[in-house]
């Protein structure tokens, strides 16, 4: 099986977002950077179908020189090579990105078996790249996929619905988009984030046409409420609870 | 939102280990009305120690911290939150090797318990060590890990259940408010609180707080990496949070950790990445909390390593995976110190930062006492944050040195070690000259000191074959046998020795008497002139300095004092001036530069240079007066710490290099040279058993049992009177004594020489302790090269602080023999002071 996983580097935030003073970035002063957990799933999922029946899995990104850093996660956790398509830093439009991919796929000469993606990124949430791809390639896709399994020459996919699964059959090669709870992902060993230092990242120009979207602001949704407040512990909660209760005439 | 008292006597900002701690002792200490507030949640507001890796390793080089590091794991197991885990360093190179053996004599000099092990035995105690690369260890039994965070919550309702304390989390503090110079109130986001006084434990927040009081923590928060690696098979046997040792690799500046399944793996050899107090994130803009930023992995990866290949089998493990990975943000100094007690610049605002799991509980008791009885049982100078001059709490100084001491903190440091950054901070006019003539600079509180000069390398061929040499590299680190030459000349001929570092106050006014006199033990009611070189004690009796007061008109005094206790001395002085304004304390330190000289020549020298009477007549010793030299007004102060005749000289900054050149061009004929501090500070101060505050004085050991008393007491009021009454009461518990090294040869038969604070030992080899419980060890060490001996000062109990008395030192593990020589103030040389009378 040769496998390709592709994976976007998002800010890793925390309850609340700031934005940057024009407006049109999230400000990553203080943040890590991660990629989403769909992709997550998806990265654990290939390394688990290469180790069961053999072969490589490719992990690729498009976006900034520093998105090495979150190839190198995924090198960690069972991938063999990395492809950073790299971009001059600001953030290509889901045509964009599916076209560079594309670009990538069709310059290999050893055709991937199977490319999955997160079914959406962290940040933007398109929702659609795994679709540009699979379109552009001619290639059965599913979306949304909770649960999937890989046979000699095709692939079993389920999306969960309300009431259970949609349980779809396609031929290989195809493009899968994953979901959370696919499975759980590995932390990476000391030894393989080490290693995979030494694994290699081939890096390339993103060569892309003109953008059809424009990302014209960013807003912070208004804040739910401060949240939770804890109201003491043990005995001396109690009066506390009891001014609360009454307050929502509880009692 | 509940709103916030209206008063409190104390308002204690932040509620981690240390907030809760000082909470809970000043309740202890019979405080009401206190407010514990922070702006994070309860029990874990998102500070250090809600990430700390919460282990207490026993040892220090530093007696106090050891013993706040003891008090606290004291307090820890009362509290029952202390897991006795034992720890182990582990020494790669043979400089480590060397290095745990000065650890274990260290440990012998504190008390602490701790055993030398080959590699063979460090892998009975902990079998996963590949002892491969390791050539041996040192093992602390005593060493264990706490629940910080159950701690402090445990102390907090202690004080809450009590009536005394009251806690708002989720409160932020938006300004402090300061009137007269004393704190006011605070204004926080439930409300405004007048308060008496204000506790900053905010840790890496705590300068910013501080700012808003118009007063300085000098700390930044600094990034610690830390990963967990886990879960590993071996310690699910050991059930439980932690079964083995927890690991010091000392040569990769790593510990590691057991902790439940996982194993945590810290460093402190990654570049130093400091962050501004400014720039920490809130708590809603953090993924894990504030203070657990996100890792960068490529800081980290040679540590990886290094921690694979001690561990090969636990790390190795593929199974185990990085389960949590941060740059946690810890509090570093410019010392690397705590930060602790009432800052110079706002009365009633105290500090308790840059303290560490493993010191808060006991901090948190210090700062209890401090705040109540303005005395604790320790001796906080070394914490005291008072210590820093203004230069030392700039942004500037506290940056550069961090950056470089945050790799210290398992390093070695030799106990003479300089530090590289932020130097030439503060110059005495004559630092041009010392330049040109080859000075090796030494720092002291920013000045610039000449510690011995190059260009007397030439007086090794005069003196060479008196002078003791120090093959051993470590004990030759950061001195010269050019100090001794330069001794030796002194003593033939004269020498001239920088002193502008001293901290210089003039107190004056109509109440300058009286205020003199409580500071002062000994009597400050003397002709002008005069000179009296007196202890000043705390309210309790304890050593708080020693200096040298002159009478310089009915109502004026100059204090003169240590440069490296300027800061706290100053403070101190500021504090016991009467409110009423009959007082003015004036800090002369950069107004004057001092030069001393000294020797057989100084009087001729003098002469030379200037018309004054300068006899024993025209200026007796102990006395001062103002003099000309040339078109300098100097005031010629009588007095020595290197038991020679001469003059301590102050002029104003901008005539010393004048000064410096005429007596330079006016010694010529009488062979002077100039002097480095290695002799002022040691060799010659050693050869006449002089204290160095710090060193033999400090608030350990009172005036009695350092020897600086007078048979009698004055009649007048004086700070800690009663104390010193009763302390004349008692029958001693040690004397300081000087000891002579009387056979330096170590087992390679190379001869090795102390530095100072190595363990006093019975001829058996057993510590002493006096009835106190205090350990002796070496206090100062120094060559005496007028005696061709290697002096030791240490307190010893009365049945061995005796002439005569045979004992050990131990120095890197090995027992040298020593003798007690005098006991008391006495000097070996020139006991009866014949040369100082000239």
């Amino acid at each position: 099986m040769n496998i390709l996983v592709c994976v976007k580097r998002v800010p890793d935030t925390g309850a609340r977002v700031e934005i940057t003073a024009n407006g049109r970035a999230i400000e990553t002063r203080n943040l890590g950077f991660t990629i989403s957990p769909h992709e997550e799933c998806a990265v654990e999922e290939a390394a688990v179908i290469a180790e069961k029946l053999g072969g490589s899995c490719t992990v690729l990104t498009v976006g900034p020189k520093d998105a090495e850093d979150q190839l190198r996660d995924c090198l960690a956790k069972g991938m063999d090579r990395g492809v950073l398509i790299e971009t001059d830093g600001n953030e290509l439009d889901p045509g964009q990105t599916a076209s560079a991919i594309v670009g990538f796929v069709r310059a290999q000469r050893a055709p991937f078996d199977l490319i999955l993606f997160g079914s959406e990124s962290a940040d933007a949430a398109n929702y659609q790249i795994g679709i540009h791809v699979a379109y552009a390639l001619d290639l059965p896709c599913v979306t949304g996929v909770k649960r999937m399994s890989v046979q000699t020459g095709s692939v079993t996919a389920k999306q969960e619905t309300r009431t259970g699964f949609d349980v779809y059959q396609a031929q290989l090669p195809a493009v899968l988009t994953v979901k959370e709870g696919l499975n759980l992902p590995r932390h990476p060993s000391l030894k393989a984030t080490m290693g995979a230092r030494k694994k290699p990242v081939e890096r390339m120009r993103a060569e892309v046409g003109p953008a059809s979207l424009e990302m014209v602001r960013l807003s912070v949704p208004a804040e739910k409420g401060s949240g939770a407040e804890i109201l003491g512990e043990g005995k001396s909660a109690v009066p506390r609870i009891v001014d609360l209760l009454e307050e929502l005439r509880l009692i | 939102m509940t709103s916030a008292p209206s008063h409190a006597r104390v308002v204690i900002i932040g509620a981690g280990i240390v907030g809760n701690s000082v909470s809970y002792h000043l309740h202890r200490q019979g405080w009401r009305d206190l407010v514990l507030l922070d702006k994070g949640p309860f029990p874990n507001p998102g500070g250090s120690t809600g990430h700390a890796s919460n282990f207490c390793y026993p040892i220090d080089y530093s007696r106090l911290m050891v013993q706040i590091t003891r008090d606290s794991v004291r307090q820890y197991k009362e509290l029952g939150v202390f897991r006795e885990s034992g720890g182990l360093e582990l020494a790669r190179s043979e400089e480590n090797a060397r290095e745990l053996l000065r650890r274990a004599s260290a440990a012998k000099s504190w008390d602490v318990e701790a055993d030398l092990l080959t590699p063979v035995q460090v892998k009975q105690m902990m079998p996963f060590v590949n002892t491969d690369i390791i050539r041996g260890g040192l093992s602390f039994p005593r060493t264990g890990v706490v629940d910080s965070l159950r701690a402090g919550t445990i102390m907090r309702e202690r004080a809450q259940e009590a009536g005394a304390l009251s806690i708002f989390p989720n409160t932020e503090v938006l300004g402090v408010t300061i009137r007269n110079g004393r704190i006011h109130s605070v204004r926080t986001s439930r409300g405004e609180i007048r308060t008496e006084y204000l506790v900053i434990a905010c840790g890496v927040w705590s300068p910013r707080i501080a700012r808003m009081a118009g007063a300085s923590i000098p700390l930044t928060p600094v990034v610690h990496q830390m990963i967990s690696v886990g879960p590993i098979e071996e310690f699910a046997k050991t059930g439980g949070e932690i079964g083995y040792p927890i690991l010091r690799d000392m040569t990769a500046l790593m510990y590691e950790r057991q902790n439940g399944s996982d194993m945590e793996v810290g460093s402190y050899a990654h570049r130093p990445i400091l962050m501004a107090p400014d720039d920490i994130p809130s708590i809603e803009e953090s993924k894990l909390s504030p203070t657990e930023l996100p890792f960068t992995k490529e800081d980290f990866e040679p540590q990886m390593a290094h921690a694979l290949e001690l561990l090969p089998e636990l790390l190795g493990d593929e199974r185990a995976g990085i389960q949590y990975a941060i740059n946690g943000l810890l509090s570093l100094t410019p010392d690397g110190a705590p930060l602790v007690g009432e800052t110079p610049e706002v009365k009633g605002l105290w500090s308790a930062a840059a303290v560490w799991v493993k010191e808060g509980p006991g901090v948190g008791r210090i700062v209890g006492e401090w705040m109540t009885q303005g005395d604790t049982e320790y001796d906080t100078s070394e914490i005291d944050i008072a210590r820093f001059y203004p230069y030392g709490r700039t942004k500037s100084h506290v940056i550069s040195r961090t950056s470089e001491g945050y790799n210290r903190t398992y390093g070695i440091v030799h106990p003479r070690e300089q530090w590289s950054s932020s130097r030439n901070i503060r110059l005495s006019p004559f630092h041009g000259r010392e330049v040109e003539a080859g000075a090796v600079f030494f720092e002291t509180a920013g000045w610039e000191r000449p510690q011995w000069y190059r260009s007397n390398e030439k007086l090794l061929s005069e003196y060479g074959s008196r002078i003791q040499m120090r093959p051993n590299e470590w004990d030759s680190r950061w001195w010269s046998p050019i100090i001794s030459a330069e001794h030796l000349a002194m003593r033939d001929r004269v020498g001239m020795v920088d002193l502008s570092a001293f901290a210089i106050f003039d107190i004056t006014g109509p109440g300058a008497l009286d205020c003199t006199q409580r500071l002062a033990v000994f009597q400050m009611d003397v002709p002008v002139g005069k000179a009296v070189y007196t202890p000043l004690l705390t309210h309790a009796g304890k050593m708080k300095s020693d200096v040298t007061i002159t009478r310089t008109a009915e109502d004026s005094f100059r204090i003169v004092t240590g440069g490296a206790q300027g800061g706290i001395d100053g403070k101190w002085f500021r504090d016991c001036l009467p409110a009423d304004g009959s007082v003015q304390l004036h800090d002369m330190t950069a107004s004057l530069c001092t030069l001393g000289l000294w020797g057989p020549s100084a009087r001729a020298v003098m002469q030379a240079i200037s018309a004054d009477d300068m006899s024993d007549t025209g200026l007796p010793f102990s006395h001062a007066k103002q003099i000309w030299i040339g078109p300098v007004p100097v005031w010629a102060l009588r007095i020595s710490y290197v038991g020679e005749m001469g003059w301590e000289l102050y002029a104003s900054m901008e005539q010393g290099r004048l000064l410096w050149d005429m007596v330079w061009k006016a010694g010529q004929e009488h062979g002077i040279v100039p002097v480095g501090i290695g002799v002022y500070g040691t060799s010659a101060r050693i050869e006449k058993s002089y204290r160095l505050y710090g060193n033999e004085l400090d608030m350990e050991y009172n005036a009695y049992e350092s020897g600086l008393t007078r048979r009698s007491v004055k009649k007048q009021d004086f700070i800690g009177k009663q104390a010193y009454l009763k302390q004349a009461s008692e029958e001693l518990a040690a004397s300081l004594c000087t000891l002579t090294v009387d056979d330096h040869t170590s087992h390679t038969g190379e001869p090795r020489f102390m530095l100072g604070r190595e363990p006093v030992l019975t001829l058996d080899g057993k510590p002493i302790e006096d009835r106190l419980g205090r350990r002796s060890f070496v206090t100062s060490a120094g060559t005496a090269p007028s005696l061709g001996k290697h002096l030791l000062m240490t307190y010893l109990p009365p049945e061995l602080a005796v002439a005569g008395t045979k004992l050990k030192v131990e120095y890197f593990s090995e027992h040298y023999p020593v003798t007690v020589a005098v006991v008391g103030p006495a000097p070996l040389f020139d006991p009866s002071n014949e040369r100082m009378k000239g």
